[in-house]
């Protein structure tokens, strides 16, 4: 069945793989190039902790094709962080115990960075929609919520996002 | 859990994705649209197809325009661009509040209109209100381009009218300007499959239902427009009793199955009462 060469930009670096055409993308990012930083939570397609930013926007790599994003740009949870200063976001994750036993946090994090580009100044309701597809399955969103509002309140996240991916 | 080996296409126009399909010969073909239903059914390896092409590299499948008296989209234009698109919201606000509620953000980012349309799943969101609006398929194969009414469209369970080495490649959707529109739709739990959905539209002239149009999702093998919950709106005073007497006809001609979320009474009851809330919120 052979191998495609794929060309992609990952966290700001290019790569240039070949793959064959039934590798995930979260395997590829994972088992290629190491970003293992975005976990696989679940295997269905429901949890989202495998999301990263493919060209700008929020999708759940354990529901794409490595082949799929040649010629494309991917932000990992990995490339948030800019020049060592964590990514509003992140921050906001860190001082509100947003982060609990830790294993959803990369997804929320990548999806709670694509829903304050979209709206800067969410309602708690309207950051439980935006994070309806990243399931917490060790204690609840009432401190991921707090900690995505707290980052909307410090005002700088479309600042912070990496620069391929804004 | 990964898919089994297959061999991939990703052609850049529709007739060189036509004549990829053609020369498939024997070799069993997925079509890969947006891939949110498609990439999950083949890493659980519930399909193993021998060759997936791949229509994501196809510009001309996307998009929206205006073509008179309908709108045409582009079967790969993704959920979250049918929620965006100005044009979609003027002329057929249903399609953009169901598209709203497919599934998640992430979802939406990736799947496509034509790609849940061809899919058929009968759980959906976007078939009941393609069928309400009466929406027509473009399909194209290799002798040429032949046009699909939305009743003719859903034949069975994930079977649709679209043919060995075809593609459905545009939806053109009648103008509905001015009309209210609403989606309602029961689920268990966040971002799941419809239990039962409703999708209506609704034109009201002066406090009187001048004409309705309701689609029903998971009421059967195959969306299924609510005729006689139609009928018994129009001419109807825009009021609450007046709406929920007329959608007490909403399960007629539907069936339904029963499954793990809710048996078959379950879900005639959730459509009398979805569809009383769905076209009481399109009125506005």
């Amino acid at each position: 069945m052979g191998t495609r060469r794929i060309s992609v930009t990952v966290d700001g670096v290019a790569y240039s793989d070949d793959v064959e055409p039934r590798t995930l993308l979260v395997h590829y990012l994972r088992e290629r190039l190491g970003k293992t930083g975005t976990v696989v939570g679940c295997d269905t397609s429901n949890c989202g902790a495998c999301t990263v930013h493919l060209d700008g926007r929020s999708v759940k790599s354990c529901s794409v094709l490595a082949v799929q994003v040649d010629g494309s740009d991917v932000t990992t949870i990995e490339g948030l962080a800019q020049n060592g200063e964590l990514h509003p976001v992140q921050q906001a994750f860190h001082e509100n115990h947003g982060l609990q036993c830790g294993y959803c946090t990369p997804g929320m994090i990548m999806q709670a960075v694509d829903l304050l580009k979209d709206n800067p100044d969410p309602s708690d309701a309207e950051i439980r929609e935006g994070l309806e597809g990243n399931l917490c399955r060790c204690t609840g969103y009432q401190n991921i919520v707090k900690s995505v509002k707290a980052a909307a309140g410090a005002g700088s996240v479309s600042a912070g996002v990496a620069g391929g991916a804004a | 859990m990964i898919p089994a080996a297959f061999d991939y296409e990703s052609p850049a126009s529709i007739d060189e994705a036509l004549q990829v399909i053609a020369g498939a010969g024997d070799r069993e073909v997925k079509v890969l649209a947006g891939g949110q239903s498609l990439i999950p059914v083949l890493r659980l390896r519930m399909n193993a197809p021998d060759l997936v092409v791949d229509l994501g590299r196809i510009a001309e499948l996307r998009g929206v325009r205006d073509d008179g008296d309908a709108i045409a989209i582009g079967a790969m234009t993704t959920h979250d661009d049918v929620t965006r698109e100005p044009l979609i919201r003027q002329h057929a606000l249903l399609l953009s509040l169901a598209a709203q509620t497919v599934a998640d953000p992430q979802v939406r980012h990736r799947g496509t209109f034509g790609g849940s349309l061809a899919h058929a799943d009968p759980a959906a969101d976007m078939p009941a209100p393609a069928l309400a609006l009466g929406a027509e398929f473009v399909i194209a194969g290799p002798s040429g381009r032949r046009t699909v009414g939305a009743s003719d469209f859903f034949t069975d369970l994930f079977t649709t009218a679209i043919g060995e080495g075809e593609l459905l490649v545009e939806v053109r959707v009648p103008k509905h300007t001015g009309w209210g529109a609403h989606y309602e739709k029961f689920n268990h739990v966040a971002h799941t499959w419809s239990i039962v959905g409703v999708a209506a539209a609704v034109r009201v002239e002066g406090g009187t239902i001048a004409e309705a149009k309701v689609g029903l999702t998971n009421m059967g093998l195959v969306p299924i427009r609510a005729t006689a919950v139609e009928q018994a709106l129009v001419g109807q005073p825009a009021t609450a009793d007046a709406i929920r007497a007329a959608a007490q006809n909403a399960d007629q001609g539907t069936n339904p199955m029963s499954d793990a979320s809710a048996d078959e009474h379950y879900r005639r009851h959730l459509a009398k009462v979805l569809t009383g809330r769905a076209v009481l919120a399109a009125v506005g």
